[in-house]
């Protein structure tokens, strides 16, 4: 009891310094200073990464934190800029050809290696060739086995052709340009993993250098000064491996990093809410690509009734949910897009919280009569599963809780289980051992989602794990895939989500907001439609705001 | 003695054989499959040959008893192959780059629970019952029972972010090559405070209990009395006869945690961003990388054995009652 009671006294009294003093001053400014303010060079920026990356050369990683330090050291093709339309990065022009099947690219000539060779159409062939290559051991194959030619027509001219139109060719030049002057042996022989560009000595075309990279400690990056496009201005960046939320935060408060896109809801919206972090950090705040769902597996037979999903669908209340588990920091998902993109449909069925309706539904799919229990029974069965989730994810396990609550006010039972994620997909999601699942999607620019919806995407490896199948959707996605015309692709992935919406094969829940804090002396951070890091090299300290001279 | 060595290292050979069939055959059963991670688990991305691709390369195609068998042909030769991890690197490589930092911190943090513990120990059994007793008590089970990652976490907002007198985590502040050589050693050292306290501290019950007990049974003994007897002084017959004596458990405690010194807490060097052996062997076991996760059974083991070879022959020198091979005849 003495040990319990002197514990509780210490935690009173930090708490009690944790209300009274808060360091640092922050840095004064107006708006209007931070619009005109001309670009310098110079300063450091210190972000912090939650897992080491895994190599170098982000063509054959999959991590996000590989891809972060990745598209800064490389550049590709193209890119996308702030309101998400691709845009020439290492391609100074393109030309599509009317069937959508050639296409033919102009580089820069100004491009450079790091290690000052030019870059030239040869590299963007050998890039081509790495990608294909059996032995290369990368996720991002598909898009490339598309291509049915590829030629070098001058040093800076690249002709490309597809098989059948293909609608994410474009999009897949974003891929990172690897040299073929270093690589290509070690592609030849199915090193690629090994070679010294992959752990010591990258060499890309893009804004940074690499510096140094201390394992599970830090990677650090330089400014690239041959660097072909405006900027980069901020000289150096260190990347620090914080494999803690909670230390990230507090690290954030201590400041010791500038900038984090880890911030839980609770600590955007309450615990960063003082005076001295807000003089501090710029908040921002967007929908992320990726949503939350409640899915269901479709070969069960009380689930392959459309009416008991809508039901459910009518019984959750999402502007509830998105205010108990994000704090409100969520947009309300009606299909697998997000609110404010171009393919994004706003006139589907949507389903209001409504239990009335719900109940009718159910009823009509035979659910009438209860049980002593208070549970809804067909067949002398009672209508009760498993709702299962992964470890590790707080939202998650509070989403079941309050699906739980809502169903069980219509009469259903659930129970919630929580899985560790490996042994949850492999033995329960790929095996299809499941009745019901709360995940998340993370969805790509590009609004085709072949993989997740067809009908043949239902093996143990493949994703459409809920096992739906819809002929009509089959169709408007083979349709939206084969096409490189914005306006007419838009018209079958309207019609996609119409579908989606009506059939609610999941229940799609909310696109959790991204909630990034940038130092406030660093300027030029712009939020868009794409986030904020799109014109990262555009970012600068004014010199007299500066913090770091070394480097 | 040479001979009695030679038959415990004899003796070792099939144990440890047991001992990584045990652990392979555990991580096999475990779900999940290494190659998952790789391709983004669920990302739409990747395709199902290319998975079946790298279940090929890293031989998880085949039964797992040939698996072991290749396993353990190139443990022979002390290799442990490259990790699983999408890294792919050698598993030593691995190992040897996070070993120093744990194994520094290990060892000061050993060293500094044993300046502690055994002095508390030694009073608190020579005054049972006393006020010290009750309060070190008290004390050593505090920070026994206190959860590391919550001690850790209050530390860093008192010391990191109120008072800013210690850096929040990590090893080396973002200009340490710019630093002049005293400040490097002290940067450094300032970094190590945070998480070397937070593991004393929990660590301190242990060791001091053990002491206490092991000391409150050696003064009973007659041999004590008889040196109480003969006029020592309180000193003397506490400081040489019992202490002594009541050291020899303390060594064998000892001998086990060496495989400890290289385990590594996974939650301090999470929690304050050390990159260590601890965080490794969980990331690596979440990410069911075969390779490194055997290594580190393997080697843990291999010191395990050792540590228990190595207390038995300490106590043969600390301890004369004990003899090995021909002395005793």
């Amino acid at each position: 009891m003495i040990v319990l009671r002197a514990a509780v006294l210490v935690v009173l009294a930090l708490a009690a310094a944790a209300c009274t003093s808060e360091v640092g001053s922050g840095t004064g400014d107006d708006g209007a200073a931070r619009k005109t303010a001309r670009p310098v060079y110079g300063d450091t920026l210190i972000e912090a990464l939650l897992g080491d990356i895994q190599g170098l050369i982000p063509n054959i990683t999959s991590d996000s934190a590989s891809h972060t330090i990745g598209d800064l050291i490389y550049s590709g093709l193209v890119k996308r800029d702030g309101s998400l339309r691709l845009v020439g990065d290492l391609a100074e022009s393109w030309t599509v050809s009317r069937d959508c099947r050639n296409m033919t690219f102009q580089l820069k000539k100004n491009a450079k290696w790091h290690d000052g060779r030019p870059f030239t159409a040869d590299d963007v062939v050998f890039t081509y060739q790495a990608m294909v290559n059996p032995k290369t051991p990368t996720a991002y194959k598909e898009d490339f086995k598309a291509v049915e030619s590829i030629e070098a027509v001058d040093a800076h001219t690249v002709r490309v052709r597809y098989a059948r139109p293909y609608a994410k060719a474009l999009q897949s030049w974003s891929t990172t340009m690897l040299p073929r002057h270093l690589l290509e042996s070690y592609v030849t022989e199915g090193r690629l993993r090994e070679a010294p560009q992959n752990r010591e000595s990258p060499v890309g075309t893009g804004p940074y250098r690499f510096k140094e990279w201390r394992t599970g400690e830090k990677v650090v990056l330089t400014a690239n000064r041959d660097y072909y496009d405006t900027g980069p201005y901020l000289s150096r960046l260190v990347y620090r491996i914080i494999p803690s939320q909670a230390t990230i935060f507090l690290e954030l408060k201590a400041k010791g990093i500038d900038s984090s896109s880890t911030l839980t809801a609770l600590q955007y919206k309450r615990q960063t809410d003082y005076p001295a972090f807000r003089r501090a950090y710029q908040k921002f705040r967007y929908p992320s690509s990726a949503y939350t769902y409640f899915g269901f597996n479709l070969k069960d037979p009380r689930f392959a009734d459309k009416r008991v999903r809508q039901a459910f669908a009518y019984a959750i209340s999402k502007q509830e949910l998105i205010e108990g588990v994000r704090l409100g920091l969520g947009r309300e998902a009606t299909g697998p897009y997000k609110p404010g993109t171009w393919v994004y449909n706003p006139n589907v069925k949507r389903y209001p919280h409504d239990l009335e309706r719900a109940r009718q539904l159910l009823a009509e799919a035979g659910w009438r009569e209860k049980n002593g229990d208070g549970l809804l029974v067909k067949d002398g069965k009672p209508f009760t599963f498993t709702l299962m989730t992964n470890q590790g994810n707080d939202e998650r396990k509070k989403i079941a809780e309050l699906i739980q609550a809502s169903l069980r006010e219509l009469g259903v039972g659930v129970d919630i289980r929580i899985l560790e994620w490996a042994s949850f997909i492999k033995e329960y999601i790929k095996k299809r051992r499941f009745e019901a699942i709360v995940l998340g999607w993370g969805i790509g620019l590009d609004p085709d989602q072949y993989e997740i919806w067809h009908s043949s995407k239902t093996g143990p490896d493949d994703l459409n794990h809920i096992s739906y199948a819809n002929p009509e959707v089959d169709e408007m996605l083979e349709r939206g895939r084969s096409s490189c015309f914005e306006d007419e692709r838009k018209k079958y992935y309207d019609r996609l989500q119409e579908i989606l919406a009506e059939d609610q094969p999941i229940v799609f829940l909310y696109f959790p907001d991204a909630l990034p804090v940038v130092a406030t002396r660093v300027y030029g951070v712009v939020e868009s439609p794409n986030g904020i890091g799109f014109n990262f090299t555009e970012w600068f300290v004014p010199r007299s705001l500066q913090r770091y001279t070394a480097g | 003695m040479f001979w009695y060595v030679l038959r415990r290292v004899l003796i070792a050979v099939p144990l440890l054989l047991g001992i990584t069939f045990i652990s392979f055959l555990v991580i096999h059963l475990a779900p999940g499959d290494p190659v998952d991670f790789h391709t983004g688990d669920l990302s739409p991305d990747s395709s199902a040959q290319a998975k079946q691709m790298l279940r090929k390369q890293y031989g998880l195609d085949k039964p797992l008893p040939v698996q072991y068998w290749n396993w353990l042909i190139r443990l022979a030769r002390l290799d442990f192959g490259r990790s699983f991890a999408p890294d792919g690197r050698p598993v030593l490589q691995k190992i040897g780059e996070r070993l120093p930092i744990t194994l520094m911190l290990n060892v000061i943090e050993m060293a500094i629970i044993l300046l502690f513990a055994v002095p508390i120990g030694v009073l608190s059994a020579t005054r049972q019952y006393s006020r010290f007793d009750k309060a070190t008590t008290v004390f050593v089970f505090m920070g026994f029972a206190t959860p590391d990652f919550w001690f850790a976490l209050l530390l860093i907002l008192l010391f990191a972010v109120h008072l800013g007198w210690l850096p929040a985590s990590g090893l080396r502040d973002i200009n340490w090559e710019y630093l002049s050589f005293w400040k490097r050693h002290w940067d450094f050292l300032s970094h190590l405070i945070l998480p070397i306290g937070v593991a004393t501290f929990g660590g301190l019950a242990g060791f001091s209990r053990y002491m206490r007990q092991s000391m409150l049974e050696v003064v009973r003994q007659d041999y004590i009395q008889s040196a109480r007897a003969k006029g020592l002084a309180e000193r003397a017959v506490i400081g040489k006869h019992a202490l002594r004596n009541a050291m020899l458990p303390i060594v064998t405690i000892l001998g086990l945690s060496l495989p400890g010194l290289i385990g590594g807490s996974v939650i301090i060097e999470t929690i304050f961003s050390i990159p260590g052996l601890g965080q490794l062997g969980f990331e690596s076991v979440l990410a069911r990388d075969y390779p490194t996760v055997l290594a580190l059974f393997t080697v843990s083991a291999v010191l395990t054995l050792i540590g228990i070879l190595i207390s038995d022959l300490l106590l043969a020198v600390v301890d004369p009652r004990i003899a090995f091979g021909r002395r005793q005849q």
